[in-house]
């Protein structure tokens, strides 16, 4: 027996940080019809398990922890009475915007959707991404699952630790440990800088005194059953290990931290074009994927740093949403003017902008291809340099951004082409 | 007149910014590199006295959906203090219901500041 299909102007997937601000902001813009499908059983996402704090400083003025900055929105999405379905999965998302989802109480729903905004989040890159020696013991986590054993579970994972990849979550996770009585021996980081923020190394690994070896690796793991020992050495500019500069650490946990992955299975399927880059959705000025009335926004677009920035960028998303819904695009024949990065810019987001339906000033956000110091973020209109901001020190790990003018583009109606670079001077 | 330049990251935000903060004879006289006030109290606090907000769990019990309830210390403490807090927390078991901002546990560590929670359960 099939169900008569449902209809929604606005269908959110994901009720993590990204949906909740889109859904909020859709509803906001004046299109009440939204809908948030979330898989797990309550909202707020990965913010419930990220327990440390930091989180709100631009969005409230103030520093909240994950759940407190979770709390905020889900208590406006429960002002606004925004409808929302917990322990549904969506399934499969179609490029004429049909959302299935499943779930225990309801089993399979197709909801025919006037908008899309695409909310999933990412997952952590897992080990079998890296290629890592040895057995396949217990006590090998991603310091993802590993926090949420400790924060949600209440369980502690091992009580000797050795950390492979200084990402965030590992930064945290190295001190959450260490708070909760284990020993953390050290953080090895193949790359010759850190993956994670600044302020966390400061704060999590230099407050405890756990050192952060930068170009090391693992290469053996001990144990058949649980994890007896790591290997660690030195690696070359090539990445390849340095025989005679293995050190051994007894200890009885791994844990990952070696990336995030956006979450685009659902998009793929779509059709959805997707960069090679940052593996989220190729998207425009309004957060529009490469299939009209789909938008995506959060950490399936491009993994954030900074809370703020994905609700600020997930409540642009809602709007056009919104937006598109209510007014629609006009249908062109391209998706705007390219935005091209080069030189050390390995991305931007977006990566078309059509002037005529970008706000009065555009955040474009990019990370940066390696470590600089004292280097200029060159902002292109064709050939003109139009802005030109020195900044002591960039690295991968910290998002950047440049904002864009409204005016500056339409005062140059024949533009081709928008550059982001780095200069030396 | 000793002159001391010290080098730090703020660690109020993950913006990270480098801040230079400047003492004479132990005192400081400027901080600079900072992008807003809280860097520039961030500065002359860590040269002269470190401090920290503690984040952790406690347990919960009577909670339909939590085993563990999320907690803070209501304002940073002293950075000395951080295993002091952890080990008083270690024995305190929260009861549901519990809303954010509930007092887990007062005057923590003799602090004078409270542990509260960050979660509902």
């Amino acid at each position: 027996m099939t169900k008569q299909i449902e209809r929604h102007a606005i269908v959110v997937v994901g009720g993590g940080p990204a949906g909740l601000a889109a859904a909020i902001a859709a509803y906001e813009a004046g299109e009440h019809d939204v809908i948030i499908l979330e898989r797990d059983t309550k909202l707020g996402g990965i913010l419930n398990q990220c327990i440390h704090n930091g989180f709100g400083l631009h969005t409230f003025k103030e520093e909240l922890t994950g759940p407190e900055y979770a709390a905020r929105y889900e208590q406006r999405a429960n002002e606004l009475c925004i409808e929302r379905r917990l322990g549904t999965m969506v399934v499969d998302i179609s490029a004429d915007r049909v959302v299935t989802a499943v779930s225990a109480e309801a089993g399979i729903t197709r909801m025919q959707a006037g908008a899309v905004v695409l909310a999933m989040g990412c997952r952590e890159r897992p080990r079998g991404g890296l290629a890592t020696p040895g057995y396949r013991p217990a006590g090998i986590f991603s310091a993802g699952t590993a926090q949420r054993l400790v924060n949600i579970e209440g369980q502690l994972p091992g009580r000797e630790v050795v950390i492979l990849g200084s990402g965030d979550i590992g930064l945290i996770m190295a001190r959450r440990m260490t708070l909760e009585g284990a020993h953390v021996a050290c953080v090895a980081e193949i790359m010759p800088y850190s993956g994670g923020l600044k302020r966390n190394i400061v704060q999590c690994l230099d407050d405890f005194g756990i050192p952060l070896l930068l170009s090391h690796t693992v290469v053996d793991i001990e144990g058949r059953d649980r994890v007896e020992a790591v290997t660690i050495a030195e690696v070359d500019d090539h990445l390849r290990p340095i025989p005679g500069t293995e050190v051994r650490y007894p200890c009885d946990t791994l844990m990952l931290s070696v990336g995030l992955l956006p979450e685009n299975e659902l998009s793929r399927e779509a059709g959805v074009e997707i960069s090679p880059v940052t593996r989220g959705p190729v998207v425009d000025e309004s957060l529009q994927t490469s299939i009209p009335g789909v938008f995506a926004c959060g950490n399936v677009l491009h993994v954030h740093d900074l809370v703020d920035y994905v609700s600020e960028e997930a409540s642009a998303a809602g709007a056009q949403a919104a937006r598109f819904v209510t007014e629609g695009f006009e249908a062109k024949g391209s998706r705007g003017i390219p935005v091209t990065a080069t030189d050390g810019v390995r991305y931007t987001v977006p990566s078309f902008i059509d002037p005529s339906r970008m706000d009065k000033l555009l955040t474009v956000r990019f990370r940066v291809a390696n470590e600089y110091r004292d280097r200029y973020v060159s902002v292109y209109l064709d050939d003109e340099r139009i802005q030109h901001r020195k900044k002591r020190v960039m690295a991968p790990g910290e998002m950047e951004q440049v904002v864009l003018k409204r005016s500056d583009l339409e005062a140059r109606p024949n533009l081709a082409n928008i550059t982001i670079k780095l200069e030396e001077e | 007149m000793a002159t001391e330049i010290r080098e730090l990251i703020c660690i109020n935000c993950p913006l990270g910014c480098p801040l230079t903060v400047t003492l004479e004879d132990g005192e400081v006289t400027s901080v600079s590199g900072n992008t807003c006030p809280r860097g520039d109290a961030y500065g002359r606090k860590e040269v002269t006295n470190p401090r920290r907000t503690v984040t952790t769990t406690v347990p919960v019990d009577g909670s339909a959906t939590e085993h563990m309830v999320s907690v803070k210390t209501a304002t940073d403490i002293p950075k000395g203090k951080i295993f002091d807090v952890v080990s008083e927390l270690a024995g305190v078991r929260a009861k549901a219901p519990i809303a954010i901002g509930d007092v887990v546990l007062a005057n923590v560590a003799g602090t004078g500041v409270d542990v509260i929670a960050t979660k509902s359960a």
